[in-house]
Parts: structure tokens; sequence; C-alpha cells
């Protein structure tokens, strides 16, 4: 069976010169960073070139504000809590935006019960922030403003530049949220105005198990996880050595590769999106067109009258690996946080998929997709009540109103008794 | 690599795959479609009853793999079962025959359950002399 994988938004094999730069770091060079001996001296000088590389990949003051954490939730954890406990003097108030990851929302919620306040500056139906919308939620008590570099699920490029601007003016930690971003497009934290930026490797070909905190001396964080000195006393515990150096050198790898990885998933992404709007009819992209406001890597799409769980199955059936922000597929049934953010019609929400590329996806692949995805929309449609009804005017199409019949949304509030949410 | 992981077990797996009595009956004696609080899905039954026993049962599914699976399953189950006999049809007996499914997947099974009542009820309120045949079974 064919295999294409298009999840690369979740995680990415391990390169193979990532993997063999790691493996002396198992048995030979075994030892643990803090021993004063050669063992730990020699491990110790391998987490400095890691940490140079990731400097260099960010575009870093000083590899000192480099910090390694277990992985990318992690590091979000730690830029959020540790930012609002080092500031509990100065204030209490967090901006955010609505459609930040789960792992930065949920230590925000964590927050509140602690007694701090947040404000969600809202999106536009593209999932853009609007800089001056976070200019407007700061009070006199904020301590942080979060935002993501582009967002995990729609793929939106957010504009971090301008709200670093106001950042700095008003003299408020900046922490950006690079996860999505980290390896696929090119980031300055010193021109972004970040003072935290977080990503994980595993993203752009690293190994799983090693997260990058970037701090620099602007923002005080306190540490979250107590014990040693590790990483300057800011994250207790023995760091994961062959992880950290596999990471580095993937670091390394993305960053001297990254215009040839920009061009090849942004022609793939057209070829990709060209070829299913063609030929899949009510088929809409969630986030911006691909171009300068969107990551070249992802197609967010909503397929109406079919559901996404569904497609994913069908997918992966057919060897294609793809994600879904439908109800049906999260374990608490509720559509992604980030498609509701947008406001997209719950119809279109349920039949969403979301396709990433990597470096190593072909064309060929891509027609292969395009082709065995047009057969699965055929075969969920002939087994949809709801294109059926939409046939026989019945209810009508998001996508392409013909304005016959009644939306979607009417329609299944009508026949479960309860609105959709 | 392996195709042996999938996300559901493979009943569940084959009757998404390969659905049972997929589709709509022409003039249907009932028809059922109700959607599912949880999560928006939406699934519709059609019967054809005759002599107060169920003919033929089909079913149109939007939702996920294991609402499709559940409404083939179920429609299967259901066939050549009285109208009184369906009545009493529950989701668990969809879940058994399915060989389990996820806790989070369970009100999957529960539409299937329900849309068959809907059409059911469809059926007894164009056939009201259906509700005699029934005492008559239930008695
Ligand atoms: S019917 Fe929606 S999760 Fe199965």
């Amino acid at each position: 069976m064919r295999n294409v994988f298009l999840d690369h938004q979740s995680t990415t094999p391990v390169l193979p010169e990532v993997f063999d730069a790691m493996k002396p770091y198992f048995m030979e060079a075994f030892g643990n960073a803090s021993s004063l001996h050669k063992h730990g001296l020699r491990v110790r000088d391998a987490l400095a070139v890691a940490r140079k590389q990731f400097a260099a990949l960010i575009n870093a003051e000083s590899p000192e504000d480099i910090f390694f954490t277990s992985d990318g939730t992690e590091s979000s954890n730690l830029a959020v809590k540790g930012v609002a406990y080092a500031n509990q003097k100065k204030g209490n108030h967090i901006v955010l935006s609505e459609t930040e990851h789960p792992s930065i929302i949920a230590s925000v919620e964590f927050l509140e019960k602690q007694g701090f306040t947040s404000t969600k500056v809202k999106v536009d139906r593209e999932g853009r922030i609007k800089p001056e919308d976070v200019r407007a939620a700061l009070t006199d008590k904020t301590i942080l403003i979060c935002v993501h570099h582009v967002n995990h699920d729609i793929g939106t490029i957010q504009p971090v530049q301008a709200i670093g601007k106001i950042a700095a003016e008003k003299g408020i930690a900046f922490y950006v949220d690079a996860e999505a971003s980290a390896g696929w497009l090119p980031i300055d934290v010193q021109s972004m105005g970040a003072n935290l930026l977080s990503f994980s490797p595993h993203r752009f070909y690293g190994p799983k198990g090693v997260g990058v905190l970037y701090r620099n001396r602007k923002a005080r964080i306190v540490s979250m996880m107590h014990g040693g000195v590790q990483e300057g006393g800011r994250r207790a515990g023995t760091e994961n050595i062959p992880a950290i150096v596999g990471a580095g050198l993937a670091a390394q790898i993305a960053q001297e590769e990254l215009s040839v990885r920009i061009a090849h998933t942004a022609t793939l992404q057209n070829r990709l999106w060209n070829g299913l709007r063609e030929k899949v009819e009510y088929i809409k992209l969630n986030g911006p067109e691909p171009g300068p406001e969107r990551i070249s890597t992802t197609l967010n799409l909503s397929t109406e009258f079919i559901e996404g769980e569904g497609q994913l199955l069908l997918c992966d059936m057919n060897g294609i690996a793809v994600a879904s922000g439908s109800s049906c597929v999260s374990k608490s049934l509720k559509i992604s946080h980030v498609l509701a953010a947008i406001g997209l019609d719950h119809a279109l929400a349920q039949g969403n998929i979301i396709m990433s590329l990597g470096k190593d996806n072909t064309a060929e692949e891509v027609d292969y997709v395009v082709e065995t995805f047009v057969k699965i929309a055929d075969r969920l449609r002939g087994m949809s009540p709801m294109w059926d009804e939409f046939q026989r005017g019945v209810i009508d199409s998001v996508i392409k109103p013909t304005g016959r019949g009644k939306s979607f949304s009417d329609h299944a509030a009508h026949i479960s008794g309860k609105a959709a949410h | 690599m392996s195709e042996t992981y999938t996300l559901y077990n493979n009943t569940v797996m084959d009757h998404f795959m390969n659905p049972r009595n997929m589709g709509d009956i022409k003039d249907a004696d009932g028809v059922g479609e109700v959607g599912a609080a949880a999560c928006g899905d939406i699934m519709k039954i059609s019967l054809r009853i005759k002599d107060g026993k169920i003919e033929d049962a089909r079913f149109k599914t939007f939702g996920c793999g294991s609402a499709i699976a559940s409404s083939s399953m179920a429609t299967e189950l259901i066939k050549g079962r009285t109208v009184a006999e369906a009545m009493q049809f529950s989701n668990q007996e969809v879940v058994d025959a399915l060989g389990g499914l996820p806790p989070v997947k369970i009100h999957c099974s529960v539409l299937a359950e329900e849309a068959l009542k809907a059409a059911l009820e469809d059926y007894s309120k164009k056939h009201p002399e259906s509700l005699n045949d029934k005492k008559a079974v239930t008695a």
C-alpha cells in the first residue's frame, strides 16, 4: 500500500544524520552534564554546541538564552507560568489570543485559579490577530503578552513584529509560541522583539523528548521544576543529552535547508490545494490562501456534507496520514477551538481535515492524494443524508449557497432538538 | 508499516469500510432522522415493514466511523424483527455485536438506537392500526 505522510504538523521522522549524531550519547558518551569528571565534561560540551545551534536558528543574542525542556508543552508552561509568578508584584494580567495552543490556554486557565486574570484577543475569520487589539487589551496590570507565530491549526502567520513593538513600548514581557513555525519559517527573536519563544525540534526532523525555550534577560522567569541547578537554575532535571544533541543538529540542518524546504512545500501546497479545489465540489480552505500570510506546509480543509473522522479513516485506509479538527475525533467531542474562533459554521468544522506537508513529500504523492480524496469525498457523500438533502433542496450549502433549503445547523438543531455548538 | 493498526477493532472497521444496508428505501414505511447533541452528527434510518415485521432497513449517516459502523450493524440486527421487538432495541446490542466501542464513542451507537426508534415512531404515526398489532405482540 502507498504510504503518504501528511501530518508533519504532529511530528516528523528523525533525519538519518540526526540519528547518527545521537547514537554515541547513549552508550559511549553517557555522562551526566552535572558531573565534574571527563564523562560529564564531554557531554557538557555537546550541550554547549546544541545551544549555539539553536541560538543561530532563531538569531538569539546569546546561547545562554536557550533552555532545554522535555517538549513544547513544558516550554510553554514554563514561559507562561514562569513569567506570571516572577512578576506577581508588578501585576496579574495576561493577554493572549483565543487561538493559542491548548498548552498556553490551559496554563493561563490554571493561573486564573491562582488569582491571575486574562484577556483573550479575538481573531478575524482567517485567524489573524490585530496588533491594535492586543494594545487595546493591555491594562496597567498586564505582565505578559502571549501570541503564536503561526497558528498550529490553520497556518495563519501572525504580525508578531508589530505586537513585539507594542510590548517593548509598554515594557511588557512578550512570549511567542513558535511551535508551528520553527524550522519552517525564518525566525529572528531580535527583530520580533520576543523576550521568550518556544518550539519543539521533533517538528523539524529532530527527536522527541526535548523542547526549547528561548528567554532573554529582559524577561524574568521563575522555575517550575525544582531540584538541581541545570539550565541556569531555570529548569532542574538531568538533560536528555542524546535528544538535545540530535535536536541541535536538526536545527542546524533546518537553518541550512530552510529556503529549499519552504520552496518545496509551497509548490506542493499549491498543487494540492489547486488539485482539490478543482476536483472536489464544496470544499473550503480555512485560514489564509497559500502565500505570505500562510505557512507553506499546511492546508486546513472543510469538505461539506461529510464528517472529518470518516475522511481521516478512509485516508488512512489508503495509506494517507492526515489529522482532523472535527468534534468526532476529539476526546471532548468539541470542534477545534481555532475553528470555533474563526467563526466557521459547525457543519464545516465537522468536515474538517488537516494535511501538512514535509520536505520528503513529492508531487506524485500529492497527485495520488488528490485522486484518492476525490473518491473518499464521493464515497462519504454517497452515505451522507446531508448530501442527499442538499440535492433535494432541503438544506443549503454554506460554501456555495444556492438559496434553497435551510442551513445545515438549523436542520441539525431541528432534528436533535438542540443547537449545535 | 503494518496495516494492522486501526482506530477501531476489525468488526467496526469492516462495517465502516463495507457498510451493510447503506442507502434509502423508496416509499419507506417509516423514516427516522436524528442528530447527536454531543457531537453534531446525523443519522437516518428507513424501514420497510410488512405484516408488523421489518423487511428491510437502510441507513445514511453523516458522522464518524463508529457512527457509520453502528448504523450498519443496527440495520443488520433489526431486519426480520417485529415492530414490537424492534421497539425494545437497545444500543448495547450494537456495541456488543461490534465487539465494543471506545467509551467516548458509545453515543454513536445511541444515535443508531434513536434513529431506529424515530423511524418506528414515524411508522406508527402513518399506520395507527399497527399499535393494535403491537399490543397483540407485547400482551
Ligand atoms: S457520531 Fe459523532 S462521534 Fe460518533
